[in-house]
């Protein structure tokens, strides 16, 4: 039988390194979206707690056991990440693939965002997430320790690396001039 | 400008698309008269109030929620007044 073998949305260019800032390729592993029927949240979150120790987090906010991780992803709507979802009273749909996400670090990240993001990722706390703009590009923004993780739909991810390198060579051309 | 939106919080103006006056919550109902039904069809799709001061309209937070919002905002100074969710409105519209 032919096995197929995936391809990451990145090829080659990632990682990359300017400055004091550094982009890496994630790869999250299953994403399911899960958005509970009217009036289900409750039951949803119940289910999810006893098959995988994952409460329905409150908006803006994300669940991680390590493993598997839960993320509130827009209105009435959450993405668990790294596990396969049980029997739900839910919309549930594979969202694996359609995705691609990156992890910005370093001391400048915070900097790259400002010049890309509407948001102030600054008063994103340790594991809160928010849906926002990165150029364009409608992204799930998700704190976690002093980086981002950055989610795009997979279709632009050349995209995103694009406009974040042009930044990221931007911020470190800044640094090297003498005061 | 910034938008207060009840489920993300304070957000940049760029984050939102507008579509138009609260009038497109209060779809007419067919009454089964032909004419009356075509005048408040026309009524709710092209007769709009255009005021100086407060108005209320509908607006999508497109990149970030994706909830539909009611904002209550002044035409004249540009204040927001208030936000609230439209699937939770709370106040009738002002045609119904």
């Amino acid at each position: 039988m032919v096995k197929l073998h995936a391809e990451t949305p990145w090829s080659d260019d990632l990682p990359i390194r300017e400055g004091k800032c550094q982009l890496d390729a994630v790869d999250l592993g299953p994403i399911w979206s899960i958005a509970p029927y009217r009036k289900a949240e409750k039951g949803v979150s119940a289910a999810l707690s006893k098959a995988l120790k994952l409460a329905l987090p409150a908006p803006g906010k994300s669940i991680s056991t390590g493993e598997a991780t839960l993320l509130w992803s827009g209105r009435e709507q959450y993405f668990l990440i790294g596990a396969h979802p049980p029997k739900l009273k839910a919309a549930v749909t594979d969202q694996s693939d359609a995705w691609c996400s990156v992890r910005l670090s370093g001391a400048a990240a915070i900097d790259v965002l400002a010049r890309l993001c509407p948001l102030d990722a600054d008063v994103l706390a340790e594991g809160d997430v928010a849906r926002s703009l990165i150029g364009h590009m409608q992204a799930v923004i998700w704190r976690d320790g002093d980086a981002f993780n950055l989610m795009v739909f997979r279709g632009f991810a050349r995209t995103l690396i694009h406009e974040m390198h042009g930044v990221m060579i931007s911020l470190a051309a800044q640094d090297e001039i003498p005061q | 400008m910034r938008i207060e939106c009840p489920i993300c919080g304070s957000r940049d103006r760029r984050e939102f698309y507008y579509l138009g006056a609260e009038d497109y919550l209060d779809r007419p109902s067919p009454t089964g008269d032909a004419d009356k039904d075509a005048e408040a069809m026309h009524r709710y799709l092209h007769l709009r109030e255009n005021p100086c001061g407060p108005t209320k309209d509908l607006w999508h937070h497109e990149a970030g929620c994706s909830a539909w919002l009611l904002v209550t905002r002044d035409t004249a100074s540009h204040e927001i007044i208030a936000v609230e969710l439209a699937s939770t409105r709370k106040t009738a519209g002002a045609k119904s």
